[in-house]
């Protein structure tokens, strides 16, 4: 068996990457294009892909997509693709997140797939006054202290926590990123930083980690070419407060009153605010979450190689072009 | 035209507090900062120049303080700086802060840890972000010693700085806390005895009710809602080394020997004052 994989070049790994609609997933496919087999997956919509690379339409939480897995020997799989608030209501958005996630686990076990990749967010440590900076991988999740509606991003760490530890066979690597920003990130804070008027609330402007998606595909390439399963923040060592960055993005400030704590809640809701600063973030433009982004930057080699200004160069453009 | 007069008195102010010996003082200060001039507890060295030119003000013209042993501060490396807490507002924290920053012996950012409830008020929270104050968290002071930062503890914490004018210069319950951190990051302890902050703002007593219904830890009655100029004396001790202890009830001895050596320094402030305003 050794001299016949030896004769020949080794196979062609495959993997799936869900998601495949969003900006990150894109560039991630595009780069394991051609070094490997990449299956694209969305739940959006079929993804336009190039020559040779299979796309689906497909719910993980629904049946049809065990057939993927059935008609492909999957090796890998990057799951990128998640629901955010102001996409579907809470309940789908459980379903599909969480549901989906542990669906997604099931079958990466079923059919043995060797590695497993999971985009996560920092939102999952919460932001509170009482944070200490620099927070480390094995600090609380406390998100679901602040906000109901980030209960299926901590639940959905805490299923791939279980799977990570019960079953090592699946090497899987969550990954917690910082805001992720660049041109086509449909994130909220991307979503934000991209209007004319943003924002602020009076007397608070926590301090922010950013992070180019260019630079973030460079490090899910790197979680996967590397495969060091474990937990890691994935953020660099520059900060900023967040009316600065909205100053450098060319955004123009829309104070609102930050007492008593409900008001800006109450007047993000009513003004529905949910693609860009919905009313259950508002702590996190009230108080930092600062990630320690060290154990990433050392295990995987990786450090970001765009700067803060050329992040928001990109959107103070955008806001010229504009006009 | 409003907004470009109220930038000019900015810009005049700060060019009056900031000068040319503050610059210095502040560029010689080894500190690492983010492309934007923060660290990762929001730090920011604009900031600080403007806060420590105005600090200086106060340290020499009002409170007109006399430090001795400055050299004690170690020019570099982490090192916990320890003090006897009082006078309702921190202005203690403050004095002890400017002392290490203008220290002749070379210069210190000496990071003061604050009340945890400070974040949540508008705009004090980023405020004192900026001067270096951090909430006083143990993860915090873990990573800043690590990174080779020198830090302000009060042990007492609200024991000390709410206590009233009759409890003067009477050390109160020491958390052991900071001993922890020196122990287990080899961290140096530099005890600095204070005198003439309880002077600032005697309180007769304490509204301890309304406090709790104000959510505030506590609600003196003082002469004044600024402090009174009162002299200051800061004595800084010798560095004390500290091997990790094998119980609590040894750690509770060593902080007895910081408390000791507090005592000390503060009785020699005590001896050395001749008139208290």
């Amino acid at each position: 068996m050794a001299t016949r994989t030896g004769s020949r070049a080794a196979p062609k790994k495959t993997v799936l990457i869900t998601g495949a609609a969003g900006s990150l997933a894109k560039r991630v496919i595009a780069r394991l294009h051609g070094q490997y087999n990449v299956i694209a997956v969305d739940f959006r919509r079929r993804v336009e892909t190039d020559a040779g690379i299979p796309s689906y339409l497909v719910e993980l939480h629904k049946r049809g997509f065990e057939d993927i897995f059935a008609s492909h020997k999957i090796d890998a799989v990057i799951h990128i693709g998640r629901i955010f608030a102001h996409e579907r209501t809470r309940q789908q958005r459980y379903n599909a997140n969480v549901i989906g996630c542990k669906r997604l686990l099931d079958l990466c076990r079923k059919y043995k797939v060797g590695q497993v990749i999971i985009h996560s967010t920092y939102y999952v440590y919460g932001a509170s006054a009482y944070n200490p900076a620099l927070i480390d991988e094995d600090a609380p999740l406390k998100a679901s202290e602040v906000t109901q509606d980030l209960v299926d991003s901590v639940e959905l760490e805490s299923l791939a926590n279980i799977y990570l530890w019960k079953h090592p066979e699946l090497n899987i690597t969550i990954l917690r990123p910082c805001n992720v920003l660049g041109p086509g990130v449909r994130n909220t804070m991307s979503i934000l930083l991209s209007r004319s008027l943003v924002p602020v609330l009076i007397g608070f402007s926590p301090l922010m980690q950013f992070l180019h998606v260019d630079d973030m595909t460079d490090a899910m390439i790197a979680a996967f070419e590397q495969n060091k399963p474990g937990i890691y923040n994935v953020a660099p060592d520059d900060y900023v407060p967040y009316q600065e960055a909205v100053a450098q993005c060319g955004c123009r400030k829309l104070p609102v009153l930050s007492i008593p704590p409900s008001l800006p809640k109450l007047v993000a809701s009513v003004l529905n605010w949910n693609a860009f600063f919905p009313p259950y973030l508002v702590n996190y433009f009230k108080y930092p979450v600062i990630l320690d982004g060290r154990l990433f930057r050392e295990t995987f080699s990786w450090q970001p190689r765009r700067s803060l200004n050329d992040i928001f160069t990109y959107y103070r453009k955008q806001k010229l072009s504009a006009s | 035209m409003l907004s470009l007069g109220s930038l000019d008195v900015k810009q005049r102010i700060a060019a009056r507090l900031v000068t040319a010996d503050i610059e210095a003082l502040v560029a010689s200060i080894p500190k690492p900062v983010g492309s934007f001039g923060y660290d990762p507890w929001g730090y920011n060295e604009d900031s600080f120049k403007l806060a420590l030119g105005a600090a200086k003000r106060l340290y020499d013209h009002y409170f007109r303080v006399t430090a001795h042993g400055l050299e004690n501060i170690p020019s570099e490396g982490r090192v916990l700086i320890v003090g006897n807490h009082s006078g309702q507002l921190p202005m203690d924290g403050v004095l002890v802060g400017v002392a290490a920053a203008t220290n002749p012996h070379g210069p210190r950012l000496a990071r003061a840890m604050i009340e945890r409830f400070f974040p949540t008020v508008p705009w004090l929270g980023n405020f004192l972000n900026a001067l270096g104050g951090v909430i006083g968290d143990p993860v915090n002071c873990s990573k800043m010693l690590d990174m080779d930062e020198a830090i302000i503890v009060y042990p007492e914490g609200i024991r000390g700085s709410g206590k009233l004018y009759r409890k003067r210069y009477q050390l109160q319950r020491f958390g052991n806390g900071f001993m922890h951190l020196a122990m287990n990051h080899h961290a140096p302890i530099v005890p600095v005895g204070i005198v003439g902050c309880e002077e600032t703002m005697p309180a007769v007593i304490n509204l301890a009710p309304i406090a709790k219904l104000l959510g505030l830890p506590y609600l003196p009655i003082v002469p004044s809602l600024l402090p009174l100029p009162a002299r200051v004396y800061l004595n800084f001790g010798r560095p004390m080394h500290f091997s990790p202890a094998a119980s609590e009830a040894e750690v509770t001895e060593q902080v007895e020997t910081v408390k000791t050596e507090l005592r000390r320094l503060m009785q020699i402030g005590l001896d050395e004052r001749t008139s208290l305003y």
